[in-house]
């Protein structure tokens, strides 16, 4: 069954797609086209459909009904091989780099027509060619678990040049990257679509949508609701609405800033890298306030996930103090971290946030086991983890079948939702909130936000590491700028500037303004 | 038409429990290819292995008696497995609790002669869990790769039990074992072959089901098992773990080897290493870690052991029953695959795929 095969055949063409889980119709007849050079914005809010979507593309599910043309000819994709022989490649939600390979051969792995002792030469010098013509910066021997997530992100976008690919599909690519690095994502894919490949691109910035994409479509509810040329949408307000069904109100309601006392002290905290070089962090000090947001800005990579780890006792220190309500907590383990009342929401939800083989019931009780709410005698009380589980989906709106389901089964957005019921729900003062919006529906992101706010007016200590200027500027109280481990400057963030911040998350210093 | 693995969207229940079945009957079948090539009919060799395990009333004691030690030997290495930790020392574990009943079964004579089987019995389990505590700390501190550390500790501990049986506490007359433990001393039996280790394989059975399932530290075992980085994240300890699990892994795999002592062998002789402690890991694996389905298991696996002694009827040699237990795990291990991935057939449509 061909079609026949014009300049106006779309690449690719899904038809009357319905795919069921166990208790969830995540795809519900739904078609899509791609057509040759174009980017499609795929949107909808957290568990809409759309990674299952687009998985079925790949071949990681098959679809209960319905078809899938690709270039004009029926196709029959049971395996990401076969989605990469027709040309299409993915980079999911969650990167699937295997952590302790190198960069050269995590891009090959998995590649059919190799020779039985790769030529690794060849190859690092093909990805060092790529690399350059697309100027994504990678280096082939360095280990991944080593790389930061944009950098790894790199990694798996040269994973797919380096295979031909000509369809791309991207799942939240810019969630994990910095305004700086989105703006270079969007230039290589201006390079790729003028070499006639095409992308379907899944976000929630809508900002994005109306900058990169030539056509939008929206999912609700595992629906198609509607599709449209990017240039017919007037408002980003619209594009919010065809997502969630309502109106949303992007105001954020917050109550004065009366600092307290000092809850979060880091005095001079220095960490070494491990086999030596530049310190990882340099002498960084700062204080955090009750009832203060303490906002730090910069480019992924910069140190930010040390410090988070450092304060929480994941990371040991190499010198300086780290007082947390006034008691020195330097290299304390994470246990004694958590029992001083600290919260914290890690960077990378999938390897540090939950036990996706766990159930989200399990997950949602994994701060609060220990405590007499959970569990008494050392015996954990299912009864009252059923009740507070519940009660949190309930309060997050995590969408799942049931608490039982793995959490490895919820879609992206809701497991960054059960981390931060946990951790909001069981915060003693101090909350660490590593880039807490990510991979959330605009509505899931205000509420968030809103729960930070929260946090704060009831005169907590919250530390918010973001990468987004504009959330920065409308949550926090007060912004510091970290640049290759040290902190540039602290600033009140109703006296900064986006300019300023840009140019000291650049690594310009105050003098040279 | 081509057949293809297609990952399973989520696992199926059905298949965790159909995968064992069917392994084992698989296994069953390359047996008898097995001993078809052997020149033996297969039917007839189970039937006499079925018969020399349960054909008669001793014979059941017989299988009931192995299964004790071999089901506390896979509830000893089914722990560390919880935690990913690759325990297949237990076999060494196992020995050095007969040493440490041995010791002071021999030694401890100042002891009444009430207190001399418990506290046998616990220096055994203590040494047991001392020999398992070692890897488990060297990994916990220095991560040195248990699966060396805890093979290689076996062959030390049977060196050394081979050298205080042979040498150092050999009894006065013949020329190896040591003096019997005092009848006093002995577990008592409570249905022919049958002692009452039983009751301790199955109250720990229960206790363990309990502590792995319900408590606070089998949450944790648990989540360090699936995700140790997130474990650590929520303030779980992964060393105090990793030791912790070792230490009641290798002290239950004392247990098995102190309890057979204690109410069969009653001494420290060769045969010490009996091979219960690699048995344990076949077990462990099969019963999917849950104690109880270890009970089933650990009973197959005995009466495998039991019923290959009807092969040497057969003029098989008895280590086609060592054959057996080994053809049961490929299957198994192969099957795993169908409870994350499942078998689908495509009609090619050669047109379909560029
Ligand atoms: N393998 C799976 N097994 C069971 N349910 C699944 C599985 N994958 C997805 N789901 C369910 O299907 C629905 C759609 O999920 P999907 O991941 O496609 O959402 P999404 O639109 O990508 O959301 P997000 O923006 O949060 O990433 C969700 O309710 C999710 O729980
Ligand atoms: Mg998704």
């Amino acid at each position: 069954m061909s079609e026949k095969n014009t300049d106006e055949t779309p690449v690719v063409r899904m038809v009357n797609i319905t795919k069921h889980f166990p208790g969830v119709l995540a795809n519900d007849s739904v078609d899509l086209t791609l057509h040759r050079g174009e980017v499609l914005a795929l949107l909808g809010e957290n568990g809409a459909g759309k990674s299952t979507l687009m998985n079925m593309l790949v071949g990681l599910y098959r679809p209960d009904s319905g078809e899938i043309y690709v270039k004009g000819k029926m196709a029959e994709i049971n395996s990401p091989q076969d989605s990469m022989a027709l040309g299409i490649g993915m980079i999911h939600q969650e990167f699937m780099l295997v952590g302790n390979m190198t960069v050269a051969e995590n891009i090959i792995l998995g590649m059919k027509d190799l020779p039985f002792v790769p030529p690794m030469a060849d190859i690092k010098a093909k990805i060092t060619e790529l690399s350059k013509r697309y100027g994504l910066q990678v280096y082939p021997d360095k280990v991944i678990q080593d790389l930061s997530v944009g950098e790894q992100q790199r990694v798996e976008i040269l994973k797919l040049l380096y295979r031909g690919a000509d369809i791309l599909i991207l799942d939240e690519p810019t969630a994990v990257l910095t305004p700086g690095e989105a703006r270079d994502l969007n230039e290589i894919l201006k390079k790729m679509l003028a070499e006639g490949k095409s992308a379907i691109f899944i976000t929630h910035k809508m900002d994005e949508v109306m900058e990169f994409s030539h056509t939008v479509q929206v999912l609700r509810r595992g629906k198609s609701v509607s599709s449209c040329p990017t240039n017919t949408i007037k408002r980003v307000q619209d594009l919010a609405n065809m997502m969630v069904g309502r109106d949303i109100l992007f105001s954020l309601d917050r109550g004065p800033y009366k600092p307290t006392d000092v809850m979060v002290e880091a005095r001079d905290i220095t960490v070494l890298p491990i086999g030596g070089g530049k310190p990882v962090l340099d002498k960084v000090s700062f204080s955090i306030r009750g009832g203060e947001i303490f906002g730090i800005a910069g480019v992924a990579g910069n140190g930010q996930q040390q410090l988070t780890e450092a304060l929480t006792g994941l990371l040991r220190v190499d010198s300086g103090t780290i007082l947390l309500n006034g008691k020195d907590m330097t290299n304390k383990t994470p246990l004694q971290v958590i029992k001083s009342g600290v919260s914290h929401i890690p960077a990378d939800r999938g390897r540090m946030g939950v036990v996706g083989d766990m159930s989200v019931g399990d997950n949602l009780s994994m701060k609060k086991y220990r405590t007499q709410e959970l569990s008494s005698h050392s015996v954990i009380n299912r009864s009252w983890v059923r009740k507070f589980a519940d009660h949190l989906i309930d309060v997050f709106t995590i969408k799942t079948p049931s608490q039982d389901t793995s959490v490895k089964f919820l879609s992206g957005g809701n497991i960054q939702k059960t981390i931060l019921a946990r951790e909001i729900d069981s915060c003693g003062g101090i909350l660490i909130a590593v880039y807490p919006s990510r991979g959330l529906d605009v509505g899931a992101t205000e509420a968030v936000r809103q729960n930070l706010i929260k946090q704060r007016d009831k005169g907590n200590a919250v530390l918010l590491v973001s990468e987004e200027l504009e959330e920065l500027l409308m949550v926090a109280d007060k912004i510091a700028v970290m640049f290759e481990g040290r902190i540039m400057d602290i600033v009140d963030a109703d006296k900064a500037s986006t300019e300023r911040l840009g140019m000291l998350m650049a690594g310009v210093e105050r003098e040279d303004v | 038409m081509r057949l293809a693995l297609e990952k399973r969207d989520y696992r199926s229940t059905r298949m965790t429990v159909l995968v064992p079945i069917v392994s084992l009957l698989i296994s069953f079948l390359l047996g008898a290819v097995v001993l078809a090539i052997s020149n033996v009919n297969p039917l007839q060799t189970y039937g006499a292995m079925l018969k020399g395990a349960f054909g008669s009333q001793t014979k059941i004691q017989y299988t009931i008696a192995k299964t004790i030690p071999l089901l506390l030997c896979g509830l000893a290495v089914g722990i560390a497995f919880r935690l990913k930790f690759w325990n297949i020392g237990a076999e060494g574990q196992y020995v050095a609790g007969v040493i440490g009943i041995t010791w002071v079964m021999q030694f401890w004579t100042f002891l009444p002669n009430m207190l001399l089987l418990p506290v046998g019995m616990l220096i055994g389990v203590l040494c047991g869990a001392f020999w398992g505590g070692i890897p488990g700390a060297l990994k916990a501190q220095w991560s040195v790769d248990e699966t060396l550390t805890t093979l290689m500790m076996n062959y030390i501990i049977i060196g050394y039990a081979e050298y205080l049986y042979i040498n150092a506490w050999k009894a006065p007359r013949g020329n190896m074992g040591t003096v019997r433990y005092p009848e006093f001393a002995w577990l008592p039996r409570i249905w022919g072959r049958v002692h009452s280790g039983i009751y301790f394989a199955l109250i720990l059975v229960v206790i363990l089901w309990f502590v792995l399932y319900k408590t606070r530290w089998g949450f944790e075992l648990n989540m360090i098992g699936k995700n140790r980085r997130a474990a650590q994240c929520q303030g779980v300890s992964i060393k105090r773990n990793i030791i912790l699990a070792m230490l009641v892994s290798g002290g239950i795999a004392g247990l098995a080897g102190v309890i057979d002592s204690a109410a069969v062998t009653h001494q420290l002789t060769k045969g010490v290493n009996s091979g219960y402690g690699f048995t344990g890991i076949i077990i462990a694996w099969m019963s999917g870690l849950n104690p109880f389905v270890s009970i089933v298991v650990a009973l197959i696996m005995a009466a495998l052991e039991t019923g290959s002694d009807a092969l040497q009827l057969m003029k098989l040699p008895a280590a086609m029953g060592e054959v057996m237990q080994g053809l049961i795990l490929i299957p198994l291990l192969a099957g795993s695959i169908f409870t994350e991935y499942k078998l689908v057939t495509h009609t090619s449509h050669k047109e379909a795929t560029v």
